[in-house]
């Protein structure tokens, strides 16, 4: 099979949520509380073990930039439907002990239900924070990429229900080049800080769930340069290994006298 | 669209809601741009009060089974040799108990084993917990049997290849837990990542000797042990307050920061003092060893609520990330 991609585009996305219905119902996510959080529009927050589509409410002052080009608004409204980036180098497919989580044939990261023990160890690798523990179910949750749904032929439930293809799904190096040509695009008619989230520089190496945004990736709680925690290994084993090296010295000279 | 009419029912419905959320604390008002809301980008460790405690006794009985080997090799007491294995074997056996407890799946314990993982901090230390808790088994069993008059040639050699063993798989135990936290998304655990290990070992090193200075031994090599983990300790806790990072900050405010701080001084300063000057007196050494394996069981925990101080900061991550 090829490897698929979301492309989601802030900029036409109309904050209805469709997409994060549509994934609560086809994958049966339970509800993560019913509470007013006073952020705009947005009362999940973030993605997490329950939430696998969120749709942020960002509300600019207006020197951000206008809503509409070209125009003077006091203020821009955005919003965007975030995801797991099921990244080239997983931070939480890397440190998984029991290989619960796994690459698939798609290129997405998925973890493997019937495997997982909760061990947690996937919550602090993920870099972008998307995976979370159920605290009732003790397993560690997060977007699936409707791989089942993929394997029967259909498209990801909330790109289908996306009804502003703001979600767009499809072959990974295609998307990526009608994500650069609308941003493209949309610098052309006067959004001059539209722009891709794809951090392909970093050592997550690119992601399969990129983002057309506006101005910078803080403002959506996205990382500027988030790095895979496996890059940090080698100076870590090397510190322990040193240390070990010299406790032992410590402790012969401490029988020798 | 430039004199778009407001629903005004809504908008003040919106207000009513946001000036209840800013009431509750919940809502920080409009966006500034730094951030979404001020909230957590990454997800704080869901790790319960089982791990920082098995970080602690992994470090105590890692270090005992090393102590116990490099004393065999130096012909020291059997007694002590001894000593130092059963701490080992016991704390061997809390461990995995502890782990499994904090599984969200217990009864999966098992699946830890499915695979090995070079690129996984957590499996290489299930492999080693694994690897240590049998070594200190059979190297127990093995001195209890040839204390037992069953000495021959073949169980001594074995004894010390075990001995030997689950010295190396202690040390691996004692540290390996530093490279765990220092390996993940969490600002403050990644950028300590070359100190938590040291910290960590050195942490063991002196709650080991202190296990085993009340257990009777006061020995003139437990007392040096001592007197070194707590000299590094307070090298550790100079280091830590000198340096000024952005993001060490948990490191010196809030819960965890305080009980970095005093758990610190009890490791390090106190310990020492205590040492230095009552030292020659049962009562001083043991007064010392207690002090020290509070102070080290504390920072533990301290190291956990730090690192979960700093994962709920999205500036923390803004700012590292911004530098590069």
């Amino acid at each position: 099979m090829a490897r698929t991609a979301f492309l989601t585009d802030a900029t036409v996305c109309i904050g209805c949520k469709a997409c994060e219905v549509a994934c609560k119902e086809w994958n049966e996510v339970p509800d993560d509380g019913m509470v007013w959080s006073g952020f705009s529009y947005d009362n999940t927050k973030s993605l997490g073990a329950s939430t696998w589509r969120h749709v942020l409410f960002l509300e600019q002052p207006s020197v951000a930039g206008p809503q509409i080009a070209d125009t003077k608004d006091p203020f821009r409204w955005i919003f965007l439907s975030d995801v797991c980036k099921h990244c080239a180098n997983a931070g939480c497919l890397e440190a998984c002990p029991t290989g619960s989580i796994v690459r698939t044939e798609v290129g997405s990261v998925f973890v493997q239900p019937d495997v997982c023990n909760g061990c947690g160890y996937c919550v602090v690798s993920c870099p972008f924070g998307v995976i979370d523990k159920r605290p009732d179910d003790g397993r560690a949750f997060k977007c699936t990429f409707c791989y089942d749904r993929q394997k029967a032929g259909l498209i990801p439930a909330c790109a289908k229900a996306c009804p502003t293809q703001s979600i767009q799904f499809g072959d990974l190096d295609e998307l990526r080049l009608r994500g650069r040509n609308r941003v493209q695009e949309l610098q052309e008619r006067g959004y001059k800080d539209a722009r891709i989230y794809n951090p392909e520089e970093t050592s997550v190496g690119g992601i399969h769930a990129s983002f057309v945004i506006l101005g910078e990736p803080e403002a959506y709680n996205l990382p500027p340069a988030p790095e895979v925690p496996t890059v940090y290994l080698k100076s870590a084993w090397t510190s322990a290994l040193v240390s070990a090296a010299i406790l032992v010295a410590i402790v012969c000279a401490a029988f020798a006298f | 669209m430039k004199s778009p009419s407001k629903p005004k029912a809504t908008e003040e419905r919106l207000d009513e809601i946001r000036e209840a959320a800013l009431k509750a604390g919940s809502a920080q008002g409009p966006q500034t741009g730094e951030s979404y809301y001020g909230l957590p980008v990454l997800k704080a460790p869901v790790w319960t009060w089982e791990v920082p405690l098995y970080f602690f006794l992994g470090g105590i009985s890692g270090v005992s089974a090393c102590i116990g080997f490099i004393a065999q090799l130096f012909r020291s007491d059997p007694a002590f040799v001894r000593v130092c294995f059963w701490i080992a074997l016991i704390g061997a056996s809390i461990c995995p108990i502890l782990l499994i407890a904090d599984l969200g799946r217990p009864k999966r314990f098992l699946n830890m084993l499915r695979v090995f993982k070079l690129r996984s901090a957590m499996s290489m230390g299930a492999w080693i917990l694994v690897a240590f808790s049998n070594c200190a088994f059979l190297a127990v069993l093995c001195f209890e049997l040839i204390l037992r008059g069953l000495a021959n040639p073949f169980l001594i050699s074995l004894l010390w290849l075990l001995e030997g063993s689950a010295a190396i798989t202690g040390l691996l135990l004692a540290s390996y837990t530093g490279v765990l936290i220092g390996a993940t998304a969490v600002p403050v655990w990644s950028q300590n990542r070359e100190l938590l290990p040291a910290h960590f070992l050195t942490s063991g090193l002196g709650g080991s000797a202190a296990i085993l200075e009340l257990a009777g031994f006061l020995i003139p090599a437990t007392q040096v042990l001592g007197f070194v983990a707590s000299g590094i300790e307070t090298l550790i806790e100079i280091f830590l307050e000198v340096r000024k990072r952005p993001v060490d900050v948990p490191l010196h405010h809030g819960r965890s920061g305080k009980a970095l701080r005093i758990a610190g001084l009890l490791e390090g300063p106190a310990a020492l003092l205590v040492r230095a000057f009552l030292g020659a007196s049962h009562t001083g050494r043991y007064a010392a060893a207690v002090c020290f394996l509070l102070g080290s069981l504390l920072s533990r925990y301290a190291w956990i609520w730090a690192g979960r101080a700093s994962a709920e900061d999205p500036h923390a991550l803004f700012n590292l990330q911004r530098k590069v």
